[in-house]
């Protein structure tokens, strides 16, 4: 569509939409899918040294605040993952982003340098899980963690990588800095923010896990803000995914606006059909109407 | 009314059908609800998996006692406690005016509340129900069922694609509707292509979150919980029918 293209380090992009981390991105099929649906990136699931099967069910409900997920990181591990990510990046024909995870500095490196073998567009790193070392403290809680991540990545591999952060911080800019500081190429921002829902008649956790993760449109107030710090402290040239909670043009137009230069999309590909070519159409009738010609131009006004 | 929420309910009724088949009755109604659509029931503290409804009002569900989580269900006594949400997914589409149900196992359960919407709307409808014997025969539906065993220790002797033939053989029909074992259902697929009825299948993949977000349960690109479970011939070209299953972790196992 015209006036909606962008760029994320060397990839070029039709539209800003990106198929986010853990939504309907487990195999190449489906990678291929979201990108014949109109995404303008796709993501996959996030992949990790060993082969993980997760937590038990409930692993996600949609509650009328928000959706609240603990599916545990479950993924065939990185071996098998090579295999989808190469068939996806043959078929999908937009940039494909690798994600993966690790729970210690070393596998990051060792899961990056493997997945590089499929040749992704772009790696994400999810910096957002727990540390075994640190007593699970995530990764992206301090800036230090989140910065030693990024420096094994960027010495195990030559792909442009990106990493995700928590907003669960009282200082995200701050951690985006010292990631863009260790070698990080793009931020994606953000995962989850921490959630717990209660069954009062089973007087339990609705999650097996207990603890979840908020999406969907509540999450939507705190990806702005979390966007627009990061944008603040890394200045105008390092790319940003902003995610969360966006599942209309305008939520994309303000994220853009907030200083994202991409948008993903997680759980609103269950809230409307035809997400990313909805949210595109959008874009372009709000540009068109107040004059704009590309992404770059929407600005906050300070 | 979609439950979004896990409810609670009560066992009404606890029917052991067969060796290893226990349908049990809830408390509660979901009116809406269609064959072929399925709940997630949640154990808590335990596990959450998906049961296609083998009745609406009240919930019924067909419980096949396998491992951990369909072990307990079956133990459920009157007065016993689960949690549903739901009704999820792309239910049965009642087409036609003669229609076959071809089922195996607890497979039949859903067939049989397809059996009960159709008799409602004037469909004749016939039914037939497969088991390697006798002990895992399920009841019958409420329109005409044939049974058959692979050991012939009950009704036809042979599988039910040959009493399939044989009833095509006498006589036509619009659709054909089944749910059982994967391979069972390819054959039936094939087998009503080949006599130019419609056909109308029940797929399962491991499910995590049932609403269509987490994209676990994919069959190629289709996901099984929320592009289905039901689909149609579009299946016999997907690439992983029949052939692929994706266990807890994603791991690609052979059906
Ligand atoms: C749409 C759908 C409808 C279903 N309807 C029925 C039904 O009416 N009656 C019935 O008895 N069973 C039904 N199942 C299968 C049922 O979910 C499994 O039999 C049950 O989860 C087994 O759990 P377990 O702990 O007893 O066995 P396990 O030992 O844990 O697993 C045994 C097998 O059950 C299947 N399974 C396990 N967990 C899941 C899961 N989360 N999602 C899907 N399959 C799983 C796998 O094939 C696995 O190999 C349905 C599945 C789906 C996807
Ligand atoms: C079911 C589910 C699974 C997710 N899995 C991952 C994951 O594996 N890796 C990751 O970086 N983010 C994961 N996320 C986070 C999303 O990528 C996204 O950051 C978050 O959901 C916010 O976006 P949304 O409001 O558009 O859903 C997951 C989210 C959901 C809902
Ligand atoms: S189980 Fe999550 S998409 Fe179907």
């Amino acid at each position: 569509m015209m006036g909606l293209e962008t760029q994320l380090c060397k990839m070029k992009l039709r539209n800003p939409t990106v198929l986010a981390s853990g939504i309907r991105g487990n195999n190449a099929h489906l990678l291929i899918r979201a990108a014949k649906e109109g995404a303008g990136a796709v993501t996959s699931k996030s992949c990790s040294l060993a082969p993980r099967e997760g937590h038990n069910n409930p692993t996600m409900i949609n509650t009328p605040e928000a959706m609240l997920n603990a599916i545990g990181l479950s993924n065939p591990g990185v071996e098998e993952e090579i295999g989808e990510i190469r068939a996806a990046v043959m078929g999908a024909k937009v940039p494909v982003i690798a994600s993966i995870v690790a729970f210690s500095i070393e596998d990051f490196g060792k899961v990056a340098e493997r997945i590089s073998e499929a040749a992704p567009h772009m790696i994400e790193v999810d910096a957002a899980c727990p540390n075994t070392h640190r007593e699970g403290r995530m990764f992206s809680a301090c800036a230090q963690d989140a910065a030693a991540v990024a420096k094994a990545v960027e010495e195990a591999t030559n792909i442009p990588f990106s990493m995700k952060l928590s907003p669960d911080v009282p200082n995200i800019g701050e951690i985006a800095q010292a990631c863009v500081d260790a070698g990080a190429d793009a931020i994606t921002a953000i995962n989850t923010m921490g959630g717990m829902y209660v069954d009062a008649y089973a007087r339990r956790a609705v999650l097996h896990n207990w603890f979840g993760g908020v999406s969907g449109p509540a999450l939507k107030p705190v990806a702005l803000k979390a966007v627009y710090n990061i944008r603040k402290a890394v200045g105008p040239k390092i790319p940003i995914i902003g995610t969360g909670g966006i599942s209309t043009g305008m939520d994309a137009i303000e994220m853009i606006m907030a200083g994202a230069n991409a948008v993903g999309i997680g759980s609103a590909v269950v809230l409307r059909k035809n997400v990313f070519k909805g949210v595109c159409s959008e874009m372009s009738a709000f540009m068109k109407e107040k004059g704009y010609k590309r992404l770059y131009e929407l600005k906050l006004e300070e | 009314m979609i439950l979004m929420l896990p409810q609670v309910a009560t066992v009404a009724k606890a029917e052991k059908e067969n060796s290893t088949v226990t349908t049990l009755t809830l408390n509660i109604s979901l009116p809406r609800a269609i064959p072929g659509q399925f709940v997630m029931a949640w154990l808590p503290g335990f596990d959450e998996k998906p049961l296609s409804l083998a009745g609406a009002s009240p919930v019924k569900i067909s419980v096949g006692e396998r491992g951990p989580f369909s072990s307990r269900l079956c133990g459920l006594k009157k007065g016993g406690k689960l949690w549903v949400r739901g009704p999820y997914g792309r239910g049965f589409e009642l087409e036609g005016k003669k229609i076959l149900l071809v089922g195996g196992g607890y497979g039949f359960a859903p067939l049989r509340f397809l059996a009960d919407q159709a008799r409602k709307k004037k469909i004749t409808a016939t039914a037939i129900c497969g088991a390697r014997s006798k002990s895992l025969l399920m009841a019958p539906a409420s329109c005409k069922t044939l049974f058959t065993t692979d050991d012939g220790s009950a009704g036809i002797k042979g599988n039910v694609l040959a009493a399939m033939e044989g009833l095509f053989a006498r006589e036509k029909f619009d659709t054909v509707y089944t749910c059982g074992p994967e391979r069972m259902m390819g054959s039936v697929a094939r087998l009503a292509k080949k006599k130019k009825a419609d056909c109308q299948l029940l797929l399962e993949r491991y499910m995590k979150c049932g609403i269509g977000v987490c994209g676990h349960c994919a069959c190629g690109d289709r996901l099984v919980c929320f592009d289905g479970p039901r689909f149609g011939y579009e299946m016999l070209s997907n690439p992983e029918f029949e052939r692929v299953w994706r266990d807890k972790a994603g791991h690609k196992v052979p059906i």
